[in-house]
């Protein structure tokens, strides 16, 4: 750690405009893939693979640089603190994309479900879609012929069944592995390195079994269950937010996993690893979510 | 800069001016023909004098501390920077405005939104970019399209005086009577507005919004949709004509006898040059939008029928697309908007028209086709 | 100053970097405000370009120069355009400029971010505007896109559009971040938050406004996104959701949104008062409970733009009572900018011109907006010409006026050199007159029943209309003095003093002008 006063102001540098470049491919590309979807013959992909190849490199290098400043001790308290904020605000960030799902979710359930199978303020609208009914899960939508309902839902299936329920497991392993980084970053506060190694993979391994776990849930949801993209709102809003849950555990199983990495190889310091301290916080964010996420996706 | 100052107050006094030039009407709200509308209107000016009086006070003050304390030479500037009791009270004071223009408004709103059961209930269908109205007890049901035509609108031909506020059929309700609308829309939102009625309520697709009105006189009364649905967003014109319960009568069985009719022509033996004339006309009031005169559409969106292979090949499909329209596109249904000859005549014209020349599995279709393909589907 | 910071960066305490490298690879706050602001007047001029086809198209009724769907994307791309691309950059250009001199900091808490943040906006409106080359042509829907007009029946380039979108999205949460952490981490010592000048407090909340509504508005159009090409349905009734929760989701966006576009100015406008009125602001703490209050209400009052969507009357109740509230706190705060004039020394430079009319037409905006919340009324005013006018007279002699009112402020700062007063002056009273000639009548016309997005009308509205047209030439033609004052004091013009205006507060006016590349690399202390 540093010791002086000023504030750490890095030169000029060429990061940030190959982001930007990174980010344009991935847009063109991104945007061509999809609207190409119907033209099996299409190479737009080519550009997303660039895109992710140019955005890649640059965080290997952008990270690299931040270690190596932080290594060389430029960074001061006040920079530091700088780094933890920038995070927190990030995060809050985050929190309000899922804002906007949850409010999705919820204005679909307490307005529009029931007003369209004719229940509330507004039910004259069945007058368009008669023989439907609210329900929630949807299981038959309002036109059947355009968006064809789910056979089976995911909800939790009562304690009897409770075992059977892959949510369930998901949720232990979330919780669980919460902990486990705790127990990581204490260890590593107190100079236990091999706890603090031993913690982090077994964060790692709950980690990537969620992963896997949701993996399988959506395999069964399109295999046998008929639950899709297309099934209708209980679909749409099912696959929304659980996949940009797991979108997010993903990205922060590999935050973890290249901190376990660096850890292994010695990186961190009992009171220098903003990291591991970020990752452990967007890892709690994720679990946070989650535990939302199975109250009103699953459970209610 | 004294002549500088003398023109912007010359262009400011010209445009002061400007609002006498032109009538009351033309500057302010309509006053409108029914209760609920009326009393929008007072409510409207009511709250406009208290935004103007606030907004005198506070331009006329500004106007006394330009000229009262522009700096001078050797004054010394007041160095006090706040008064807690006057912050106070002008808050308070705020408070108590917007308190006496929420209370009128709030029994407004409950009387605008009362949603009782009318003595007449219109279901009201935007479409891309026509009114649909159905008289849900009378069985009547047609729709209303823009009937100013395009000679006009390119500056070929003079204005008429209801320039873009006329339709070919408007919708007719009788007066003194309690009508219900129930509005809803077929493809993208639009909204339903006729200023005279104080009615303006979004027509969302899959969802029916209510709205009601009560006329006292007879008239015409005219609106726009006010929602924007698309390219012709601005040629969906509202026109509403209230006649005496006696017209409206005679107006409905009119309407009932008319449909007998045209069933009956669906009999009839057509020549090609009578369907390709028909077809014109239906054409150019339904299809042009999207398709264009000249049949070439607007690429990629609106597909050319000119030269199309389905078109001049697949007379089948044709029906089939006309029938039941293409779903997530534009091309709506047009099986109840049209009658069997209307649509017959429309494909013959288009399997006819700019260099078209389809011979494949008969040249022409013929209203019988149309109607054996609704009589198959049911 | 340590060993490691001068080993480590050469150029560190020297000037800029030579050509155009400087730019790209910049993490210089000074250049990177530069940078915004140049992209802003060039958006601004590029989102007024469309206005001024707009107004050529309406200059008459029947059909002029462009064809109805053209006119749609001309619509849709300027308030795209002027909103995202002229205003939001304008106002984080002269936050990185003026923050960190304002606070004593060395730069932004996070350079290289800030970098970032910028130089995907160019990419962001390049991809937007190059979907006009594309095929289907470009975003027609209204800057507002609502579903499903922008879902089922847009154009294919609306996918572009979504990407654009988010890009910027991520631009404004990164810029929003990277000041955030700034103003609450790098003030110099002694700057306590209740000693902190007026703009950074503004942007301070402006910045939470963004960060918690970006992401609202990058959910809507991944939502979006979803339905067109992945077969979900939110936004379609025949699968369970409702096309009006599009609304709810955009406006609780879009409502926060046009606050991010005042609250700055309300900062400027108010060192801009303070300095030519040689008093002290009046109400400090007044000032800064409004605009955190403004900040908060502007949260619950989202549906005052969707009065005639069908909400059940609980609803347009709740919104309508919230919507006026809001006039609490900023009567609040006009009322403490005449206060601060009242018995003050007050001189007109163009600065003071600007943030004068600023006060005298936002206030006339922001009754019409009141107005507009009267939910019942809102019946006969929504989407009319009535609308457009008060957007305008908050947006244009209020945002825009702000930003200007800032630039000439600053710009001696900036340059180094005083602008033309006299010319300043005058495009001060073109566009004082010429705005109110383009604007105010859409009152009328609005009243009247003229509704908004539309290519053609009816003939009694010829008249406003043809003179709406010619006030937005005169208006247009205006800001090419603008363009023409700020290059002509950027080459030329009499050497500016540090303190550049007469008794002028704060720690900008203590660096010499223009500034130093660096400023503060040693914390000023604050009393
Ligand atoms: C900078 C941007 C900005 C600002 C500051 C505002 C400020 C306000 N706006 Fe505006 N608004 C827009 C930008 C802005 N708006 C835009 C872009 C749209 C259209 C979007 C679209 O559809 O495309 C819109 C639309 C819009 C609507 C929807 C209209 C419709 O579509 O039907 C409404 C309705 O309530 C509204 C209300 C208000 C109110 C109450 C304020 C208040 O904040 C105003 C408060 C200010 C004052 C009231 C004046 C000063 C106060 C005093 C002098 C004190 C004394 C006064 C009293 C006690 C009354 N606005
Ligand atoms: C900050 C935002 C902002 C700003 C600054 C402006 C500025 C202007 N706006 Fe904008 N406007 C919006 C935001 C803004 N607008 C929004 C959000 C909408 C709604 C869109 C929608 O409905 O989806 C809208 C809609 C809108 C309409 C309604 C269209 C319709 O509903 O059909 C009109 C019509 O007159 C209009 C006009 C103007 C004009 C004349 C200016 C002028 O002030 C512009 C002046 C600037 C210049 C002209 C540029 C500088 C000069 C040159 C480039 C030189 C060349 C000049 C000439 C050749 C004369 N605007
Ligand atoms: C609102 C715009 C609109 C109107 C009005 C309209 N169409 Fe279409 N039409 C379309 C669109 C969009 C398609 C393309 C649908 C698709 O395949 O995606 C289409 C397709 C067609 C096709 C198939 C063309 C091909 O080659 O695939 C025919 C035939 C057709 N329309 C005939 C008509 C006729 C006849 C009318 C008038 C009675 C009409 N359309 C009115 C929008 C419209
Ligand atoms: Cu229909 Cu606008
Ligand atoms: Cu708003």
């Amino acid at each position: 750690m540093s010791d002086q006063s000023s504030y750490f102001v890095p030169a000029s540098s060429r990061l940030p405009i190959w982001m930007a470049f990174g980010l344009m491919l991935f847009v063109l590309g991104a945007g061509y893939t999809i609207n190409d979807l119907d033209k099996p013959d299409s190479n737009s992909y080519w550009i997303l693979i660039a895109a992710f190849a140019v955005i890649f490199s640059v965080f290997f290098f952008w990270f690299g640089e931040v270690i190596k400043e932080n290594d060389k001790g430029m960074y001061s308290d006040q920079l530091n603190r700088s780094f933890v904020m920038g995070m927190q605000w990030f995060i809050f960030s985050e929190v309000m994309f899922f804002f906007a799902f949850f409010l999705a979710l919820g204005y679909v359930r307490i307005f529009a479900v029931p007003w369209l199978g004719g229940e509330g303020e507004k039910a004259i609208a069945n007058m368009l879609w008669p023989g439907f009914e609210a329900t929630w899960p949807v299981m038959q939508t309002p036109d059947q012929s355009l968006f064809q309902g789910p056979k089976e839902n995911m909800n939790f299936p009562g304690f009897a069944n409770v075992g059977h329920w892959l949510p369930f497991w998901n949720t232990l392993c979330l919780v669980t592995s919460s902990g486990t980084i705790t127990i990581a970053e204490h260890a590593l506060k107190k100079g236990n390195r091999n706890s603090f190694k031993f913690w982090m993979v077994m964060t790692l391994i709950l980690g990537y079994t969620f992963v896997y776990l949701q993996g399988l849930e959506y395999y069964e949801a399109y295999d046998h269950m008929g639950l899709t993209l297309g099934a209708g709102i209980y679909g749409t809003t099912f696959f929304l937010l659980t996949g940009f849950h797991g979108f997010h555990v993903c990205l922060g199983a590999i935050i973890l996993t290249i901190m376990t990495i660096r850890g292994f190889r010695g990186a961190f310091t009992k009171d220098d690893h903003f990291g591991l301290a970020a990752g452990s916080w967007y890892w709690h964010f994720v679990d946070v979510v989650w535990i939302l996420l199975v109250l009103v996706v699953y459970v209610f | 800069m004294v002549l500088i100052k003398r023109i912007f107050a010359a262009l400011i006094t010209c445009c002061a001016s400007l609002p006498l030039f032109a009538g009351w009407g033309d500057v302010n709200m309509t006053p409108g023909v029914n209760a609920l509308s009326r009393e929008i209107f007072d409510l409207h000016m009511t709250i406009f004098w208290i935004c103007v009086v606030i907004g005198a006070l506070v331009l006329g003050f500004m106007v006394y501390l330009i000229v009262a304390f522009r700096k001078k030479e050797g004054d010394k500037p007041a160095q006090f920077d706040d008064h807690p009791v006057l912050e106070m009270t002008w808050t308070v004071l705020f408070a108590v405005i917007l308190a006496v223009m929420a209370i009128p408004a709030t029994f407004t709103m409950i009387r605008a939104y009362d949603d009782a059961e009318g003595d007449i209930n219109i279901l009201i269908t935007g479409h891309q970019w026509k009114w649909q109205y159905e008289y849900l007890e009378d069985e009547v049901s047609f729709f209303s399209n823009l009937s100013t035509d395009l000679d006009q609108r390119n500056n070929i031909a003079p204005k008429s005086d209801n320039y873009l506020l006329e339709v070919d059929e408007p919708l007719v309700i009788p007066t003194n009577k309690r009508i219900r609308f129930l509005i809803t829309a077929n493809d993208v939102i639009h909204s339903w507005w006729v200023p005279d009625f104080a009615v303006k309520q979004d027509a969302i697709p899959g969802f029916i919004n209510t709205a009601w009105t009560q006329v006292d006189e007879e008239g015409i009364f005219r609106g726009q949709c006010t929602e924007l649905c698309g390219q012709y967003h601005g040629y969906m014109p509202v026109v509403v004509k209230a006649v005496s319960p006696e017209d409206y009568e005679l107006w409905v069985n009119e309407k009932k006898e008319a449909k007998i009719q045209q069933a009956l022509l669906t009999e009839k033996l057509w020549s090609t040059e009578e369907l390709y004339e028909i077809g014109e006309g239906v054409y150019q009031t339904n299809c042009v939008a999207c398709h264009q005169v000249n049949g070439e559409g607007l690429p990629p969106v609106f597909p050319a029928l000119a030269g199309s292979d389905l078109v001049l090949n697949d007379k089948a499909k044709q029906i089939e697309i006309l029938m039941e329209g293409v779903q997530g596109a534009a091309m709506q249904s047009y099986a109840e908007q049209l009658s069997e000859v209307d649509i017959a005549a429309v494909i013959t014209y288009t399997r006819k028209a700019w260099g078209n020349d389809a011979s494949g599995d008969g040249e022409i279709v013929i209203p019988k086709e149309i109607l054996d393909y609704k009589n198959n589907k049911l | 100053m340590s060993a490691v910071i001068d080993s480590h960066s050469d150029d560190h305490h020297h000037g800029p970097a030579k050509g155009i490298t400087r730019w790209l690879y910049t993490t210089n706050h000074k250049d990177i405000g530069t940078l915004y602001l140049w992209f802003s007047f060039l958006m601004l001029f590029l989102g007024g370009a469309m206005a001024m086809v707009i107004r050529a198209e309406l200059f008459e009724p029947g059909s002029q120069i462009v064809s109805p769907e053209f006119y749609n994307q001309m619509l849709t791309n300027h308030g795209l355009i002027m909103v995202f691309g002229a205003v939001m950059p304008a106002f984080v250009g002269l936050a990185n400029w003026i923050i960190p001199m304002q606070i004593g900091a060395p730069d932004m808490a996070l350079p290289r971010m800030n970098n970032l943040s910028f130089w995907i906006l160019p990419v962001a409106f390049g991809i937007l505007i190059s979907t006009f080359f594309m095929e289907g042509g470009g975003p027609n829907f209204g800057w507002t896109f609502y579903a499903p007009l922008s879902t089922t029946y847009a154009p294919p380039t609306v996918t572009f559009f979504i990407f654009a979108v988010h890009i910027m999205g991520a631009s404004s949460i990164m810029g929003s971040i990277n000041i955030i952490t700034t103003i609450l981490n790098m003030r110099a010592p002694g700057m306590t938050f209740m000693k902190m000048p007026l703009f950074t407090w503004t942007w301070l909340i402006t910045a939470y406004l963004l960060i918690a509504v970006m992401p609202v508005l990058a959910g809507a159009v991944t939502m979006m996104l979803m339905d067109i090409h992945f077969g979900t349905s939110f936004f379609n009734a025949a699968g369970g959701g409702d096309p009006v929760l599009f609304q709810h989701i955009f406006w609780f966006f879009g409502h926060p949104e046009v606050y991010i576009m005042i609250l700055p100015a309300f900062g400027i406008v108010s060192h801009i008062i303070e300095t030519f009125s040689r008093k002290p602001i009046f109400g400090y703490t007044s000032m800064v409970y409004a605009i955190a209050s403004i900040a908060i209400l502007s949260f619950i009052v989202w549906a005052h733009h969707m009065f005639t969507v069908g909400m059940p009357i609980a609803g347009e109740l709740f919104f309508m009572y919230t919507t006026m509230l809001i006039a609490i706190p900023t009567g609040v705060k006009v009322f403490n900018w005449l206060s601060t004039m009242f018995k003050g020394s007050i001189s007109f430079e163009t600065p003071m011109l600007f943030s004068i009319a600023f006060v005298a037409l936002f206030t006339i905006g922001g009754l019409s907006g009141l107005m507009l919340a009267i939910a019942p009324a809102d019946f006969q005013y929504h989407d009319t010409y009535f609308v457009v006018a008060h957007f305008h007279y908050v947006l244009v002699p209020g945002a825009i006026f702000g930003i200007i009112a800032g630039v000439y402020y600053w710009l001696p700062k900036w340059t180094g050199n005083m602008y033309d007063e006299v010319l300043g002056k005058t495009h001060f009273w073109m566009s004082f007159i010429s705005v109110n000639i383009t604007f105010f009548p859409m009152h009328f016309v609005g009243l009247a029943g003229m509704p908004r997005r539309i290519p053609d009308y009816a003939l009694q509205f010829a008249d406003f209309n043809m003179v709406i047209s010619i006030g937005a030439f005169i208006f247009g033609l205006t800001q090419l003095l603008f363009l023409f004052i700020i290059l002509k004091s950027i080459f030329a013009g009499k050497q500016a003093t540090s303190e550049v205006w007469e008794g002028a507060k704060g720690l900008e006016w203590t660096v010499a002008s223009p500034a130093p590349y660096h400023t503060f690399e040693t914390p000023p202390e604050v009393k």
